[in-house]
């Protein structure tokens, strides 16, 4: 087997080619803007220049004169339509065309439809608005920002976690830590551009735009428009990119449905990379505050996490990563809180990971602050402090393999070939460091739907309103079905990306693959049963073998004596060509209302700390070795090893490639990537793919993924924990602890770079 | 995008005729009504942004003089066709071993796709890739003169130590031109008014009061050929680029070095640096410092201070002074140990 498919392990599955991998690699994958449209008319956005004030008036006289422009919807236009809901569904409460006021910079002032894409978007160059502007605040360092506490303000966050006496801890620790970290604004930057293109058929709305929850999506647009959801369809079968860039619905789906409404056309919106900065959604800046105090024996006396973050002026987004930071350790005492600071921005949003790739940065920088002041190997340091119980709630862990990721991947990378001494490994001119870091992600699972079809042929149909944003997961819920059903992969299909399908929850806090796969199951169960009852019975092929065990295999159903009828014979003898069943998934703990939520596009999340009976997470391990010039200090990452425990893992090949991704997103996160900010006019100013830098192919060498295997029957019945998100939390720190190593220098300010580290 | 013209002339002649038809004379290239495009690769996107607004555009491809597409080689110099590729120049065996610097800085610049498609003589004229130059909603002295400068007190990372002026401080990001500038390379010129043959240390004006002019071309010239003159330096020659990430990135700090040495001294050295200048930045006084000197570490420090003197912080770009030195320190050692 090759590097990309690792032979599975105890719990592991195999590595079934992805279904649209040739689809996607050959370009014959349609996304969402590249629909074929009959009549289709563009649209192009024209967004504010300043970030705070109003507009007193909007100049669209010459965009009009421009051959070709058709309409141009701007204020007034939106009046009686519904506001968007800042909340899962909705990335912000910013209504840009029901009201003048200018929330931040590359707010949506016009939209200009027209014939062509190029007379759109010289239209759109042409719109000039005047301003009553008023000095707007970029930031944490700005005056004018309003700060206040985070719990309570958001679902995120409802209370911040604490256990013991901190105060009294604090001041009696042997060796203490006292230090600031921070993380900067991130945009998301996917190859598929964001894109809306709407379509009327008398009352009835198709979208298609990329989108990680169109359950939640139609429910939301149809309320805004006062429509009957089921007058409204979103379809995204393919999303370029999503990490939580497409899950919350921006304001201009609804601009581009009026739009299209007025002109009595389809119109088609793609937002230019540029554009998308300023109205979509991006990961928050944060700064941390962290102290830790430890005995002389290494054991955490004090944790304390402060954190802060930046959000709109009118939004609570919240990033609340002390969930997991106070639970990774057996702290003997844990203080924590976040406050948020509303700034003239737009509102952030989800990006990968969203809490726990900043919170754990600052943490895992900590602890390896801690390791160096107690002199201790920061591996041992982490083996320490395992906990039996997490000690804010003193549940148990529903499984927990940190200290076995550890094990493995210190074992693959060769950690004790390293010279603990700060600066003393070296070659030539270059400056080796290594570091370490551990990754955590809540485990969580959602109630979802699912249609199962089985016919005759043994041909496989699944059918569910999820959506494939790379994950994975089309593949995982067919090969779900083959091995429940006992077909052949290339005989299942698999529907996805729709929001006529079975609904699914929002693709996001890596809950897809147990939620679905959940959902999946219970309806092969049924399907199954429905079968063996068929089988045995009276004109059944398997008949008098009644009690036998039954299973399914290679188009076949087989009993335990092994007696076995094909498919088509059992299906002859229960006189149908075929079965479906429509199962829907509601996982332990659901409340009455929770199928009811589903549909209505608000699903309930289950699982993490959340659960009465244990915390749920998945834990990783990860290795990192750098090499910095002596002279220009440039720094590169010539490897990255990392271990992970996630139950049961599908599908190696896909889960492998999720965990890769993720290192080498967090590999960018330490040393590349940052949204770069005007201070004086609160302005993003690198907004193209040149300036907003991400590590090219030539930044990544050797990474290796070690998946270990691990057994978990509590957090769902498909036994699988999310693993999406979890590769790149914990990487910016290890990348961190390996400069310091190299250099004795701790970076605590993301990104890493070259001026940080001269001389 | 603006609506324009597109011409597709057949050769220079007919080139320089359109061109003085529809470029009022005084203009500089970039403000012109008519402006040349060869690879596109700087002057599309600029058009797309709304930067660059010209009505006409001139293609070069379609020109027949098959001179504009060679490389010629001989002992004395190499002469490049204005319309040879990057890729092509970059990849020539006998320019990578000939003279190595110029293969590097193309070699190390944008990207495969970027450099199949990027002409040599649009390299050389590429525009800056200040923030707030690209993007038309900022104040910025060379988009708008007098219109100020956003960059100087705003974000200023990227932006030049050298070579500044009061009105602008936009980093001119070429590497091949700093290869250029250090091997005195020269430039064939054609215009309606004649040929002419330009040191290419002359061809770039550094921003001043006039940060909008940035070459001493006329809107209805064309670069026809660049050529570089070989000599004992040209195969001990390197190209150090430091960028934020390994590859598809300008230059932090670069320097461009060729060396003619005699045993472990420098009997002349040559001299560029990149990505701290607002233009191709010949280090002189760098070279000054080395001639006739044994070349170690110290006499390599001593050339970077020197080459740095005059540099000139501002609040985010400070660290290329020290990033510039250390990486011409670290340019000259390493050619030294080239092996020749
Ligand atoms: C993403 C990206 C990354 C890049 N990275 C780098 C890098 O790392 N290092 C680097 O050095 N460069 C880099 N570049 C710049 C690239 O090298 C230039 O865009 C390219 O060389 C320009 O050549 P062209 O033929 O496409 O020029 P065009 O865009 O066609 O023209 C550029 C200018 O030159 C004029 N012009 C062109 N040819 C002539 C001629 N013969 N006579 C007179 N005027 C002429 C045009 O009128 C125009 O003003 C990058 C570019 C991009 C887009
Ligand atoms: S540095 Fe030059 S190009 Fe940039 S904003 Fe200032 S004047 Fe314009």
């Amino acid at each position: 087997m090759n590097q990309a498919a690792p032979t599975p392990k105890d719990n592991q599955g195999d590595p079934v080619v992805r279904i649209d991998g040739r689809l996607k690699v050959t370009g014959q994958a349609s996304y969402p803007a590249d629909i074929a449209t009959a009549n289709v008319a563009y649209g192009v956005l024209a967004t504010s220049t300043i970030a705070r004030g109003k507009v007193s008036k909007l100049n669209i006289e010459d965009a009009k004169a421009v051959t070709g422009v058709l309409d141009i919807v701007t204020y007034g236009d939106m009046d009686n339509i519904g506001k968007p809901k800042f909340g899962n569904t909705s990335a912000s409460s910013i209504a840009p065309l029901h009201d003048r006021t200018i929330f931040h910079d590359g707010q949506i002032v016009a939209l200009v439809v027209a014939e062509t894409f190029e007379a759109a978007e010289e239209a759109a160059m042409l719109i000039h608005a005047d301003y009553e502007d008023e000095q707007p605040s970029a930031g944490f360092e700005s005056k004018g920002t309003k700060t206040e506490a985070a719990a309570g303000k958001n679902p995120m966050l409802k209370e911040d976690p604490k256990a013991g006496d901190f105060d009294a801890a604090w001041a009696n620790a042997a060796v203490k830590i006292d230090e600031k970290y921070s993380t900067p604004t991130q945009h998301h930057n996917p190859i598929e551009l964001f894109s809306t293109t709407a379509i009327w058929q008398g009352d009835q709305l198709t979208i298609h735009e990329p989108s990680q929850n169109v359950t939640g999506w139609k429910v939301e647009l149809a309320r805004q428009l006062k429509l009957d959801p089921a007058n409204v369809r979103i379809i995204s079968p393919y999303i370029g990119g999503a990490f939580g860039s497409k899950g919350p619905m921006t304001a201009r789906t609804a601009i581009v449905a009026v739009a299209a409404r007025r002109i009595g056309r389809p119109v088609r919106c793609v937002v230019s990379r540029m554009q998308a900065f300023g109205t979509q959604t991006y990961r928050a800046e944060t700064r941390h505050r962290i102290r830790m105090g430890a005995g002389k024996d290494g054991r955490i006396t004090a944790f304390g996490h402060e954190g802060w973050e930046v959000t709109s002026r009118p939004d609570p987004y919240v990033v609340g990563g002390t969930s997991a930071t106070a639970r990774m350790y057996d702290y003997g005492s844990v203080l924590t809180h976040v406050s948020i600071v509303h700034a003239d921005r737009n509102t952030p949003g989800y990006m990968r990971s969203p809490p726990e790739t900043p919170y754990v940065y600052a943490l895992e920088n900590a602890m390896d602050e801690m390791a160096a002041a107690l002199g201790m190997d920061p591996v041992e340091f982490r083996r320490i402090n395992e906990p039996a119980k997490e000690v804010i709630g003193g549940k148990p862990f529903s499984s927990r393999s940190l200290i076995k990721c550890y094990d493995e991947a210190a074992d693959a990378f060769g950690w004790s070939k390293r010279d603990a001494k700060v600066g003393s490994m070296r070659e030539g001119d270059w400056l080796i460091g290594m570091g370490c870091a551990t990754a955590i992600y809540p485990t969580a699972v959602a109630p979802c739907a699912a249609r199962v079809r089985l016919t005759s042929d043994g041909d496989v149909r699944v059918q569910c309103g999820s959506h494939e944003i790379g994950t994975g997961v089309r593949t995982i819920a067919g090969q779900m079905a083959a091995e429940l059903l006992g077909i052949a992969m290339e005989k299942v299909s698999v529907e996805m990306g729709d929001s006529a399908l079975p609904p699914a929850p929002v693709s996001g806090g890596s809950i897809s693959t147990a939620s679905v796969c959940s959902a999946v199951m219970q309806a092969c169960e049924t399907v199954r049963q429905k079968l063996f009852a068929g089988a045995v019975g009276k004109d059944g092929p398997l008949s008098g073998s009644g009690n036998a065990k039954l299973d399914m295999a290679d188009g076949k159903v087989g009993a335990e004596t092994g007696k076995s009828a094909k498919l088509a014979d059992v299906f002859k003898a229960m006189q149908v060509g075929a079965i479906e069943e429509y199962a829907e998934f509601a996982p332990k703990g659901s409340s009455p209302e929770a199928l009811k939520k589903l549909y209505a596009g608000q699903p309930e999340f289950h699982g993490g700390e959340g659960d009465e009976d244990s915390v749920k997470y998945a834990f990783g391990a990860e290795f990192v070795e750098v090499r910095i010039n002596s002279y220009t200090r440039e720094v590169r990452v010539p490897r990255i090893v990392g271990a992970f425990a996630a139950g049961r893992i599908m599908n190696t090949r896909t889960a492998r490639s999720q965990l890769m991704g993720g290192m080498i997103w967090g590999i960018g996160q330490a040393l590349h990537e940052a949204t770069e900010i005007d201070q004086r006019h609160a302005r993003y100013v690198n907004r193209d793919l040149q300036d907003y830098i991400v590590p090219v192919n030539a930044d990544i060498k050797q990474v290796d993924v070690i998946l270990v295997p691990e057994v978990d029957r509590e957090v769902n019945p498909a036994g699988v924990k999310g693993l999406g998100e979890l590769g790149n939390v914990g990487t910016a720190a290890a990348v961190a602890s390996a400069v310091y190593h190299a250099t004795g220098k701790r970076i605590r300010d993301l990104p890493i770079r070259i001026e940080n580290l001269l001389a | 995008m603006r609506p324009f013209t597109y011409e597709r002339p057949k050769n220079v002649p007919a080139a320089l005729a359109l061109a003085s038809k529809f470029a009022a004379k005084d203009d500089p290239p970039t403000e012109a009504d008519a402006q040349f495009i060869a690879g596109g690769t700087n002057l599309a996107d600029y058009m797309k942004l709304g930067v660059a607004r010209p009505e006409r555009l001139l293609d070069l491809n379609g020109l027949s003089e098959a001179s504009l597409r060679q490389i010629k080689i001989t002992d004395k110099s190499i002469r490049f066709g204005a319309l040879v590729r990057m890729g092509e120049a970059a990849d020539r065996e006998e320019i990578r071993s000939g003279c190595p610097v110029i293969a590097q800085s193309l070699q190390l610049a944008a990207s495969g796709q970027l450099r199949n498609m990027a002409s040599l003589g649009g390299n050389v004229l590429q525009r800056t890739r200040c923030e707030y130059f690209r993007e038309t909603s900022w104040p910025c002295n060379k988009r708008k003169p007098g219109s100020g400068c956003s960059a100087m007190n705003g974000f200023n990372r990227q932006h030049a130590v050298l070579g500044t002026s009061d009105a602008c401080i936009a980093t001119y990001h070429g590497d091949f031109a700093q290869a250029l500038i250090a091997l005195d390379a020269t430039v064939e010129i054609e215009g309606r008014r004649g040929r002419r043959t330009l040191a290419f240390a002359k061809l770039h004006q550094l921003p001043g009061k006039t940060p909008n002019i940035e070459t001493n071309l006329a809107a209805d010239e064309i670069i026809t050929a660049i050529e570089v003159p070989l000599g004992p330096w040209s195969s001990r020659s390197r190209y150090l680029k430091i960028r934020d990430r390994e590859s598809y990135a300008f230059a932090l700090a670069s320097a461009a070095v060729a060396l003619d040495m005699d045993g472990d001294t420098v009997r002349e050295a040559r001299i560029a640096l990149g990505g701290v200048a607002t233009v191709p930045w010949r280090a002189g006084a760098a070279e000054d410092v080395l001639k006739g000197k044994v070349l170690d570490e110290a006499t390599a420090n001593r050339a970077a201070e020197a080459a740095f003197a005059d540099a000139r912080p501002l609040a985010f770009n400070g660290f290329k002074i020290e990033l510039g030195k250390s990486t011409l320190t670290r340019a000259l050692l390493e050619t030294r140990d080239m092996k020749s």
